[in-house]
């Protein structure tokens, strides 16, 4: 006898209302609603640390992530994406970059990613340092 | 009567006439080049070595010529600058968005080490009112105590008191950790919104008062809980986390951190419409 399959979840979500929506794993542990866009508390799991990130903080002569551990990869337009604080806008993730299911390791790909945006000389400030810094 | 049909499908700030345009944000479409070259250092600042020394006697400088100072001797590639007589004086070592060893051989006033983005701070002595203000990234360590609004407003990075802290520690806090060896004042963590702070040793009253988000670890005695802030459990990888972070900050290798109290936002002040989705884009 083949076994019967699971009954596909009825249940409809609503997107984008506080309270309404799907609950993730992460809210349903801490009981609470994550009204941002990425759980801004998760703190990091070291052992999923990239090479880069690594490079990155030696180079930099500290312990740790530092500053990093409060970026985290969430989502504009329906589309993966990590804040730039320096800019003030959230930057989207390429289409063709695959992300993994868990959210550590994609929080490490923003990071990763973040860092490589910043220190470019494209990135939107570097036009305003030029126009305004004084020394 | 007609108003009222059409202001029904508004939103009472709609209504009130305080939106004719529809909200955007501040999103902009910027996009990673995964391709984009290996650099660790923001475009203009300087590279410097560690390994490359110098003193610099503030005696007979004010703020400003000291800190333009340590910004040439950046310049000249020198990565480790030890000030010598600080005596005190207020706003020293602000602004340094570079990666920099910085020692102080003495205690700073007010506004030390302010809104820097990257250095490693070492202070051999106490620090003023609202050390560290605006801290991006970095770290800094303070041998001895700390005057009121340690770290306020911080944004990323490690800021750690080896001694106690004065009263609003914290306030107004968007990320970064800070860590504190002994006591803590009233108000710590008044309106934090992300971030962690660690408390070793006791804190005063009103603990965390109207703070959004965020989490606050606390070793001792708590005063008392302010507005909104609620005990949570602590976790494994709280635990963990909070293990790591205390080898950083080279204080309390013996401390029984699975006895701490962990304090978080109840959240009751989050009051948002159903305008918040599209007004937060940006302004976390």
């Amino acid at each position: 006898m083949p076994k019967k399959k699971n009954k596909k979840s009825s249940k409809k979500t609503v997107k984008g209302q506080l309270g309404k929506k799907k609950e993730t794993a992460r809210e349903k542990m801490i009981g609470q609603t994550i009204g941002y866009r990425y759980d801004v508390n998760l703190l990091p799991d070291y052992s999923r640390i990239t090479p880069f990130l690594k490079k990155y903080i030696e180079a930099m002569g500290w312990d740790d992530l530092n500053w990093l551990e409060d970026v985290h990869m969430g989502y504009e337009e329906d589309r993966p994406a990590v804040f730039d604080r320096n800019a003030n806008g959230w930057v989207t993730i390429p289409k063709k970059i695959k992300l993994p299911n868990n959210q550590q390791d994609r929080d490490m790909i923003a990071r990763e990613l973040l860092v490589k945006f910043q220190m470019s000389p494209n990135h939107p400030l570097v036009d305003l340092k030029k126009a305004y810094r004084k020394f | 009567m007609a108003n009222i049909k059409t202001n029904e499908n508004k939103t009472k700030a709609q209504s009130m006439g305080l939106h004719s345009e529809v909200l955007t944000g501040k999103t902009q479409q910027k996009f990673f080049n995964p391709d984009e070259a290996e650099n660790f250092y923001y475009w203009g600042t300087y590279d410097v070595d560690f390994n490359k020394r110098i003193d610099l006697d503030v005696n007979d400088l004010d703020c400003k010529e000291a800190n333009k100072k340590i910004d040439e001797l950046m310049s000249q590639g020198y990565g480790t600058i030890v000030i010598k007589n600080p005596q005190g004086k207020h706003s020293l070592g602000v602004g340094v968005l570079n990666k920099l060893n910085l020692i102080f051989e003495g205690s700073l006033g007010y506004f030390g080490v302010g809104s820097i983005d990257g250095p490693t701070v070492r202070i051999n002595g106490r620090v003023g009112w609202s050390c560290a203000e605006n801290m991006m990234a970095g770290k800094v360590v303070i041998e001895k105590n700390a005057g009121s609004c340690f770290g306020a407003a911080v944004r990323g990075g490690d800021l750690i008191c080896k001694g106690s802290v004065g009263a609003r520690t914290g306030i107004d806090q968007k990320g970064g950790t800070i860590i504190v060896g002994g006591d803590a004042g009233a108000f710590t963590g008044f309106m934090m919104q992300r971030g962690r702070i660690i408390i070793l040793g006791n804190v005063g009253i009103n603990l965390g008062d109207s703070m959004y988000d965020g989490t606050i670890y606390v070793g001792g005695k708590i005063g008392s809980f302010g507005s909104d802030a609620i005990e949570s459990p602590m976790t494994k990888s709280d635990v963990d986390w909070i293990k790591r972070k205390l080898k950083v900050a080279e204080i309390g290798e013996d401390f029984n951190i699975s006895n701490m109290t962990k304090v978080v936002a109840g959240k009751k002040l989050w009051n948002y419409d159903a305008l918040e989705p599209t007004e937060k884009k940006g302004a976390i």
